[in-house]
């Protein structure tokens, strides 16, 4: 979720001015002058020490926005030159974050701190509490030895003036898989062997250090060439923009794609599908089963949680079934996914039907850089309308209802839902593995990467409430999925 | 009295640079003022054309006080001053 206001607006803005440089007669020269134009001689700076550090964290952005890992500057290429590399650029890899490390200086390394309000006081239940002989008087105060610190927190519980915290170090605490460290230098990595591109660290930062590898100059380039630019919705982008998602689509045909499919209309043959091999497995007698759609959880499976494979639905993906239709009536042409979190870029990667990732984020920034009033703009229909389920496959619970809905005896089902992956219900997911059924007796297990399902995504623009809100009230107003054909 | 009319721009700018979550005000502002306050949506109040461009988005017109870079906060400190001044 998108909880860091001033840095996703930053974000935002720079992105806006990417994509106005690309638009405008000199590509090259207008982005090596956003930092000057967003920072200009004699402005009051905001955030950082002085002007030119601000420009310099701004030009570092615009690196990411651009689609180059941050990290891989040495600070002598300009902008200019990233610019006119982005347009050469043929290929995209599979790194898919990169961290803006001048933005980690201000952020303190996690461990347990004695602060000032430590009271040097005779029962000393933090020194008798550690187990690992940390806790030392000095001076009459405590004083923990990091080295033999394992950061367990029993003295921060038992200390009675509260004088003993643990120091957050927001990223770190936030990445479910232990892939984001502040090495010893003070600079986050990621150890992408272990990242699970969940996007989690992005919102976690309060620094905004943390960002996507933009693809938005490879979609510009594509939609100026003489191909077919499709793009493919995701079901979570219904409240994501103003007005209604036929006025969404007039828009995005304005802001220059060719066509656009709901994604939503995978979902309904991902619902199906599921339901059917939810029935086959259960005959066979398996005791549960989980559901395969969350980009999020399918990395998690591969790079952390192998064992529960055998128990992983086979079904495919709804934007993988959407890319496969559109790649059918639009052989030629290049697909973009619009997405709510980072980590379908990695899903998109492996998938040779889809070319491109535009975040939500990325999308609205596209409309402001065009000048597009959604609202203003008509109604433009779906050749296939989707059903009431598959709408709602964006919010947590949607899954598991969708397929329960496709059975034809819907009470063999009882969902377990895990809304959020993070260390707790990873851990739940190992012993569901392990013991190859569920301790309460439900046979599917909905998995969703984010909080509130893909509405809760590192790319989303407006909030879990609303978003749940007025997608609620679309899916109301359409058809239930044992009517869509 | 006069009613305090308050008008949240739901142009693409400002929606998308922060204005979504605006949206609460609907439900925040009846329950918190009864009908001394007036709460609407409005299209692209054009405030994003001028002053520089669209950094100071989303924009909220409090009669005709302009808060920017709105958050709820702002907002209701807004309605609350100007409900004072009355």
């Amino acid at each position: 979720m998108n909880n860091i206001g001033q840095a996703i607006h930053l974000k935002k803005e720079i992105l806006v001015r990417i994509i106005k440089a690309f638009l405008s007669d000199n590509f090259e020269k207008n982005t090596r002058l956003i930092p000057f134009d967003m920072r200009p001689k004699g402005i009051e700076v905001p955030y950082r020490c002085c002007v030119y550090k601000e420009r310099a964290i701004i030009k570092d952005r615009t690196i990411a926005g651009l689609g180059f890992p941050i990290e891989e500057d040495d600070e002598t290429v300009s902008l200019s030159d990233y610019a006119k590399q982005a347009l050469e650029r043929t290929e995209i890899n599979n790194r898919h974050l990169t961290v803006l490390q001048a933005a980690c200086k201000g952020c303190a390394t996690n461990r347990i701190y004695v602060t000032d309000l430590c009271q040097g006081c005779v029962a000393r239940p933090c020194q008798s509490v550690c187990k690992f002989g940390a806790v030392s008087i000095q001076n009459g105060k405590s004083v923990i030895d990091n080295e033999k610190c394992k950061k367990c927190q029993m003295c921060v519980k038992v200390c009675p003036y509260k004088a003993i915290v643990k120091i957050s170090v927001p990223c770190e605490d936030s990445c479910p898989v232990g892939a984001v460290k502040k090495d010893q230098t003070g600079f986050a990595n990621i150890d992408y062997e272990k990242c699970i591109n969940c996007g989690k660290c992005i919102s976690a930062c309060p620094f905004g250090a943390v960002h996507e590898k933009s693809q938005i100059i490879d979609i510009l380039k594509a939609m100026k060439s003489d191909k077919k630019v499709i793009a493919m919705i995701a079901p979570s982008v219904v409240g994501q923009f103003p007005g209604n998602i036929y006025q969404l689509k007039t828009a995005m045909i304005n802001a220059g794609f060719d066509d656009v499919y709901e994604v939503a209309q995978g979902a309904d043959i991902t619902a199906n599908t599921e339901a059917k091999e939810f029935t086959e497995r259960m005959d066979e007698g398996q005791k549960f089963m989980t559901t395969s759609c969350c980009a999020g959880y399918n990395q998690l499976i591969k790079k952390h949680l192998p064992e529960i494979k055998p128990f992983v639905s086979d079904t495919k993906t709804p934007l993988y079934y959407t890319a496969e239709i559109v790649k059918k009536d639009f052989p030629d042409s290049v697909t973009v996914f619009i997405s709510p979190c980072v980590a379908k870029r990695a899903e998109c990667y492996e998938n040779e039907n889809i070319n491109y990732v535009m975040s939500f984020e990325e999308m609205g920034a596209l409309f402001i850089a065009k000048q597009i009033e959604i609202t203003a703009c008509e109604q433009t229909n779906f050749v296939k309308e989707c059903s009431k389920q598959a709408r709602r496959f964006g919010i947590t619970g949607g899954v598991a209802e969708s397929v329960k809905s496709s059975l034809n005896d819907e009470t063999i089902i009882k969902p377990h839902i895990i809304n959020g992956l993070n260390k707790e219900s990873i851990k739940e997911l190992k012993t569901i593995a392990k013991c190859g059924e569920c301790s309460n007796g439900c046979n599917i297990v909905e998995v969703m990467c984010c909080e509130g399902g893909c509405i809760g995504g590192n790319a989303t623009i407006n909030n879990l409430k609303t978003s749940q809100k007025l997608i609620d009230s679309f899916a109301d107003s359409s058809e239930d999925i044992k009517k869509i054909g | 009295m006069e009613k305090i009319s308050v008008k949240v721009c739901t142009g693409t700018t400002c929606f998308v640079m922060g204005g979504a979550n605006l949206q609460e005000l609907h439900d925040l502002i009846p329950r918190k003022y009864g009908d001394k306050v007036e709460v609407s949506g409005s299209p692209c109040l054009g405030l994003c054309s001028i002053n520089w461009e669209y950094s100071k988005a989303p924009y909220v017109k409090v009669n005709e006080a302009v808060v920017n870079e709105a958050t709820v906060e702002k907002v209701l400190a807004e309605i609350d001053k100007q409900i004072g001044n009355n």
